[in-house]
């Protein structure tokens, strides 16, 4: 029930969903109030958000530290470009990893589903040489090594 | 060199999918791997370039013939990047069940 999916639409879109259990206005809020984002938007095990900057308003900042607590770390900025609380959320971010990626243009929606969201989140797949930088910054350690199998994605 | 557009590109097509699951069973002809649809060699000749543009299959020559297979590289070092992405979702998202759970608990409490 609330099993992530992840599709790439098209060659430039990843689309991700994932059911809460809490509603819309929960989950929105979650998304919004820097208090909250800096305890689950963490990544990998052991890395914590120090900075955590979400100005949610139309123009508003975006910027998230992160640290893995033995020196490393890498940040993002980003704007917000629309806010319609409780249901749409569009930003633009980048990665400084230390040479700031392309603006991955983000669109997430939280749409009722019966006493919890269904969150669908569409993003800007990365060039090759993002992904490459993305992967080397230490992003994936704690993460073992596996592959998604190439029939999950067909 | 392979873009990932390209690849996701090669990969957005039903037919060019089909024919990438054949070749993960191993090596197949053109002749081999037009058989199961009702296309034209020249058609499926057509996916297949598409599909090695975008670096995801490789060719060798033997005698006349040109057997395809799966390039692994182009493959993987997207499934890596995915896996990573999915991973580092499933990790945060667990979490925000949590911060969920104690939100509502929150104001449970509140309410009291």
């Amino acid at each position: 029930m609330s099993k992530l999916t992840l599709k790439t639409e098209g060659d430039t879109h990843v689309v991700v969903t994932r059911r809460f259990a809490a509603p819309p206005e929960a989950v929105y809020r979650a998304h919004t109030d820097p208090k909250l984002v800096q305890k689950w938007m963490l990544g990998p095990e052991g890395w914590t958000m120090p900075v955590c900057i979400n100005e949610a308003r139309q123009g508003g900042k975006i910027r998230y530290e992160w640290s893995n607590g033995k020196g490393g770390g890498f940040h993002l900025t980003g704007e917000f470009l629309e806010l319609e609380p409780y249901s749409r959320i569009v930003h633009v971010e980048r990665m400084h990893l230390p040479d700031p990626t392309p603006d991955n243009h983000i669109e997430t929606r939280f749409d009722a589903d019966g006493t919890g969201t269904v969150m669908t989140m569409r993003m800007t797949l990365p060039d090759a040489q993002t992904r490459a930088a993305m992967l080397a910054t230490g992003m994936e350690s704690g993460m073992e090594a596996s592959y998604v199998r190439l029939e999950g994605m067909i | 060199m392979s873009s990932l557009d390209a690849t996701f590109s090669a990969l957005a097509d039903p037919t060019r999918r089909a024919i990438l699951a054949r070749l993960a069973k191993g090596e197949a002809t053109v002749m081999e791997l037009t058989e199961p649809f009702e296309m034209t060699q020249p058609a499926i000749s057509q996916h297949l370039k598409v599909l090695e543009d975008a670096g995801l299959i490789v060719r060798r020559v033997d005698g006349t013939k040109r057997p395809r297979r799966l390039a692994k590289a182009g493959i993987e070092a997207m499934d890596q990047w995915l896996a990573m992405l999915r991973k580092a979702l499933q990790k945060n998202y667990d979490r925000l069940d949590e911060v969920l759970a104690d939100m509502e608990k929150d104001k449970i409490g509140e309410t009291r």
